[in-house]
């Protein structure tokens, strides 16, 4: 990788969230410092509770933290914005619109609308090859097509950064790798920068360039792994012996902080 | 036709014809009301009721009777859910607002509209105006119920969702909180139906000079059942003709739903 001067887009800095319960204060997140540079891949691993989707609501700006902030190309996040789009793992899809407009709700909101906003729609439908589908209403679909039309959404909006928020975990495990495999083809292209959240530490191998382990309560970055293993990745990747290799490495610490969670 | 041998007679039969069934059966047992000793004084047969109708035709009191319950129904139901749908946003979106009407709501909602017309009389008066206040008190009632929870029921992951992709609080009202609503403003909307019917005898009951209910209740000095038991089918068919356009509508507005509420 030609990494001379890279841009940065995320820089976490210090964050810590409270929640304040009935038994007292809960830190969610404690001490979050982490840098995310253009055309990054990141996947975030770790137990349930150890605030990871926290940490996602907080960059995206739907939640506040209770000290620290997140920079967003250098500007303080306060609230949601349109350069950090979401793909949510209950897909989201607005159920009275149509696939189509469901896109073109994306595109509206930027200002572009009628027929300009149709045709971009199409396009990127055409990208996750739901142009078939475009004029079908999301209870018409299954659950890996309408991740799919959500993704479609979340780049027609056009983001600096995309937050997934466990995307693939509602789906079963065959739509899973056929939809990695999709993501990852369409990263291979573009390099959109990804901060990618799941619980499956093959997922975040397969696609991420950094694994973040987080470790629980309170949250924290735990380790960072790097992924040396290069583009363009297939399933078959997970069958060398580096993936493996590093499947165990990470897997052992994500279960060492499952044994934490336990206690 | 040719090989019934499977299939049973009862899933070949189309259901226009199954309706047909249903209506015949219904005669045949309003006949056998009307011959049974215990209860031909209440439910004369088919003719004779229909002689009765007639005779209220020719009265000049049933068109005056239907219009007037009519108009009271329309404007009670009209105003009730003009009145519900903002006061149901306000209950959702503002605590106090909410937490200081839904007791009382409640409350009055648990009370029969026959029970409060006297006091409504004795404060608008006799005529057309209590009727309308009191379907629309109890319109309003079931309504706001219905759209409040509605209100509070969306899915936060749509507003999210809508917010960042750049909604501004405006868009995410008209384009994400009103359709998500819709369905419970239609059933709202169906609720209502029957309420203002139901409410609507109730709201005759006291110093109305025309109207469906007024009337059977002025028959029912003169033990005239030919005309009662045709006033009582005409707001049944009243009813079923609202109930039918609304789930028409319903089908139309709202047929995006994954799942469909009773």
């Amino acid at each position: 990788m030609a990494g001379e001067e890279r841009n940065l887009i995320l820089k976490i800095d210090n964050v810590r969230k409270v929640y304040n319960t009935r038994n007292g204060e809960m830190v969610a997140l404690n001490g979050v410092d982490l840098d995310i540079y253009e055309n990054e891949f990141i996947c975030v691993v770790g137990p349930s509770g150890c605030g990871k989707s926290t940490l996602l609501n907080i960059i995206a700006g739907l939640h506040e933290a209770s000290s620290g902030a997140v920079y967003c190309k250098g500007k303080k996040v306060t609230g949601t914005g349109t350069e950090r789009g979401v793909v949510f793992q209950q897909y989201a899809l607005f159920p009275w619109l149509t696939v189509k407009k469901n896109v073109m709700f994306a595109l509206e909101m930027k200002g572009i609308k009628g027929k300009e906003a149709e045709e971009q729609a199409m396009k990127y439908l055409e990208k996750v090859d739901l142009v078939k589908f475009a004029d079908h209403f999301p209870k018409e679909l299954s659950g890996g097509m309408k991740q799919r039309v959500a993704i479609a959404r979340a780049y027609a909006a056009d983001p600096e950064v995309l937050l997934m928020d466990e995307p693939f975990g509602a789906l079963d495990a065959q739509t899973r790798t056929q939809l990695q495999t999709e993501l990852l083809e369409t990263w291979e292209k573009d390099q959109k920068t990804c901060f990618f959240i799941t619980h499956d530490v093959e997922e975040a191998i397969i696609l991420a360039q950094k694994v973040i382990i987080m470790s629980a309560r309170p949250g924290r970055i735990k380790s960072i792994v790097n992924i040396d293993i290069p583009y363009p990745r297939t399933q078959e990747t997970k069958m060398t012996p580096r993936f493996l290799e590093l499947k165990n490495e990470i897997w052992s610490q994500v279960y060492q902080e499952y044994l934490e969670v336990r206690k | 036709m040719d090989n019934e041998k499977k299939i049973p007679l009862a899933s070949r039969i189309p259901p226009k014809v199954w309706l047909l069934i249903s209506f015949v059966a219904a005669i045949a047992a309003w006949y056998v009301l009307s011959v049974l000793p215990a209860t031909s004084r209440g439910f004369p047969n088919v003719v004779v009721t229909t002689q009765g109708l007639l005779t209220m035709i020719q009265r000049g009191v049933f068109w005056a009777d239907l219009s007037s319950s009519l108009i009271s129904v329309f404007a009670g139901y009209a105003l009730g859910f003009i009145i519900a749908l903002p006061v149901a946003i306000l209950m959702a979106w503002y605590m106090p607002v909410r937490n200081i009407l839904e007791p009382w709501i409640q409350f009055i909602r648990n009370i029969p509209p026959l029970a409060y017309v006297p006091l409504i009389v004795i404060c608008a008066g006799v005529g057309r105006r209590p009727q309308i206040i009191v379907i629309t008190i109890a319109c309003f009632l079931i309504m706001c119920v219905t759209i409040y929870q509605g209100v509070i029921n969306v899915d936060e992951t749509l507003i999210k969702a809508a917010r960042v992709l750049g909604a501004t609080d405006r868009d995410i009202f008209v384009r994400v909180i009103a359709p998500a609503t819709l369905p419970f403003i239609l059933t709202a909307v169906r609720l209502g139906a029957s309420v203002a019917l139901t409410t609507l005898i109730a709201a005759e009951s006291t110093g109305a000079q025309a109207g469906l209910g007024m009337r059977i209740r002025s028959l029912n000095n003169t033990f005239e059942s030919a005309p009662m038991l045709a006033y009582v089918i005409i707001i049944g068919i009243i009813g079923i003709t609202m109930e039918t356009v609304i789930k028409y509508l319903e089908r139309k507005l709202t047929g995006w739903q994954e799942k469909r509420e009773i």
